[in-house]
């Protein structure tokens, strides 16, 4: 059983937070696949013609 | 006959029921829903099946039975039904019975779930009308340049919005539920896992929206066409993630039928919730794994997203593979099954559907569906396997015979716990999921090995008849596609049972009203 004295830890309070969840949820991947991605896309150089 | 004690919850009178054989509340409202949107479910799971034994058969160079035109059509066709509207029709069903009666609160909005339904269901036929007319015959991913007809991507619009809505009311049920604190302490585990689900379905859609919107403005020659390597980026944004929602919704339904059949609890729920949000953070970066043959993203991008991002969310999977059937060793030694090593795992009710359907996903899922996905998600291998047989041969595993299995044998448990109809020719019904099984795993191995021999991805004609040089392939490659042909007919068998009985029960099965669903 769950003390209520002691300070829940920091990993049940993110598990316990849905709404942190679906903010990370969303933030991780569009970060690191989306806008890391269309970053990768924008800055490559132009091949050039042989 | 219905209790007629308010259950407990935030019900009002009237709204809600208790049911009979597991005690929980049953919120009347998102009943309505989860019927609908299940039957829309095995619809598309029936017009997918039968775009999969004709597709089988035309892989199998022995039967070869479509044309080119119809083939690539029908696998247009059996992708989108398969991979989006089944599992997804079903996910919004678990997603409202999560939300309301693990939750123990009523449904947010029913209008907002008719909307979120109609949307839903219009788009799908939308979609499939589009294809069938032979315009869209772009398969699943609809890579620009390849145009369809602009009612394909707009079925396909209005069904992500539906869906994004139905996500919506369970987030909103999540909110009420936790206002009118419903539930003491942490979220129910299998209602945590549909949380999971839903998080990841908000990327999912929305990334949808941003690759298809402008795909569909393009079709309607209202822009340029979409840059063919920002639409694979943006597109798989949806199309891998889509199947991310599965992975959580399948090891929900493992949590729950392990509960439900021999009454099994997590060991940790800790452990189990830790797994599920190592899925919410990682799990839909790995969606990289598509683009690991593409030029024009970067060595870093590729390697951060798939070697080491997706491996957490691996190692998410790992955790669900020990604890799930942990739980049942703990639940089965408690009742006396605990001679040797497996005891418990030889006495476990194989008998049952439910369970057989659950255990047979989670090995199907876990050996092979992980294994060929871990090593296909490399760089160095993905660049031999790309494109090959070996791909279909990883996902009939993992979205097949892991997800597809384990929501049939939810199926055994919803009719007759939330239709309140009971399943008849039992003896059929505790073969299925045996043949179904073994079918989709001659499948995979098939497609697998085909594809180790180089056997080519959405190939109409491996042997490329009537081509000025002789290209085919080994002797072997052909077994292999004989296995896979054979697999598919004996899993089009178990699949076809598993809706003739499913149908039969919803409409025609016995009512089992006033007393507990009779026992498997």
């Amino acid at each position: 059983m769950h003390d209520p004295q002691r300070p829940v830890p920091p990993l049940q309070r993110l598990m316990d937070n849905p709404w942190l969840l679906l903010l990370l949820g969303v933030a991780i991947p569009f970060l690191s696949y989306t806008a890391w991605g269309w970053i990768s896309m924008m800055t490559m150089a132009k091949a050039t013609l042989p | 006959m219905t209790s007629l004690a308010l259950p407990v919850g935030n019900f009002r009178t009237g709204e809600a029921r208790t049911c009979d054989t597991t005690g929980l509340p049953v919120c009347l409202h998102a009943q309505r829903f989860i019927k609908l949107n299940a039957v829309c479910a095995v619809v598309a799971l029936l017009v997918g099946a039968i775009g999969a034994i004709l597709l089988g058969l035309t892989r199998w160079p022995a039967v070869h039975l479509l044309p080119a035109d119809w083939y690539y059509r029908v696998l247009t066709l059996h992708g989108i039904n398969m991979l989006i509207f089944w599992i997804i029709f079903l996910e919004i069903a678990i997603l409202y019975f999560a939300g309301t009666t693990l939750l123990k609160t009523r449904l947010a909005s029913t209008k907002l779930a008719w909307t979120s339904f109609l949307l839903m269901a219009v788009g799908a036929v939308l979609t499939n009308i589009t294809i069938l007319q032979g315009t869209a015959d772009v398969m699943m991913t609809s890579y620009a340049p390849l145009q369809a007809h602009s009612n394909f991507y707009l079925g396909m619009i209005l069904f992500a919005v539906g869906a994004l809505l139905g996500v919506g009311n369970f987030f909103a049920c999540v909110w009420i539920a936790r206002r009118d604190k419903t539930y003491q302490g942490s979220m129910p585990l299998v209602a945590f896992g549909a949380l999971a689900a839903a998080i990841i379905a908000v990327v999912a859609i929305l990334h949808g929206a941003i690759a298809l919107v402008p795909t569909w403005l393009w079709s309607l020659g209202l822009m340029d066409a979409p840059d063919a390597g920002w639409y694979r980026l943006l597109w798989w944004g949806i199309g891998h993630q889509s199947q991310q929602i599965n992975v959580c919704a399948m090891v929900s339904t493992w949590y729950l039928l392990a509960t439900l059949t021999v009454g099994a609890k997590p060991l940790n729920q800790l452990v189990c919730r830790s797994a599920f949000v190592l899925y919410v953070l990682f799990i839909n970066i790995a969606s990289a794994h598509h683009l690991l043959v593409d030029p024009g993203v970067s060595a870093g991008w590729k390697i951060w997203n798939t070697s080491y991002a997706m491996y957490l969310a691996v190692l998410a999977s790992m955790i669900h593979g020990f604890t799930v059937p942990a739980a049942v060793e703990v639940a089965q030694r408690k009742k006396g099954h605990d001679r040797g090593l497996f005891g418990w795992l030889v006495k476990a009710p194989w008998a049952n559907p439910g369970f057989s359907a659950f255990f047979l996903s989670l090995i199907i899922f876990g050996f092979i569906g992980g294994i060929t996905g871990v090593t296909l998600g490399t760089q160095q291998i993905n660049i031999i396997a790309h494109n090959t047989l070996r791909i279909p041969g990883h996902f009939h595993a993992t979205v097949v015979g892991g997800t597809s299995l384990a929501f049939m044998g939810l199926c055994y448990y919803v009719v007759p716990l939330i239709f309140r109809r009971e399943y008849a020719a039992r003896a059929l019904c505790r073969l299925q999921p045996y043949l179904f099984g073994i079918g989709i795993v001659l499948v995979s191995i098939g497609m697998s090995f085909a594809g180790s021999y180089g056997v080519p991805r959405r190939h109409w004609d491996v042997e490329f008849s009537g081509a000025p040089f002789a290209k085919g392939f080994d002797s072997g490659a052909h077994v292999m596609l004989g296995l896979m042909g054979i697999g598919a007919v004996l899993a089009f068998v178990g699949l076809l049972t598993f809706i003739l009985l499913t149908v039969h029960a919803v409409f025609l099965g016995k009512r089992n009203e006033g007393r507990a669903m009779t026992a498997w």
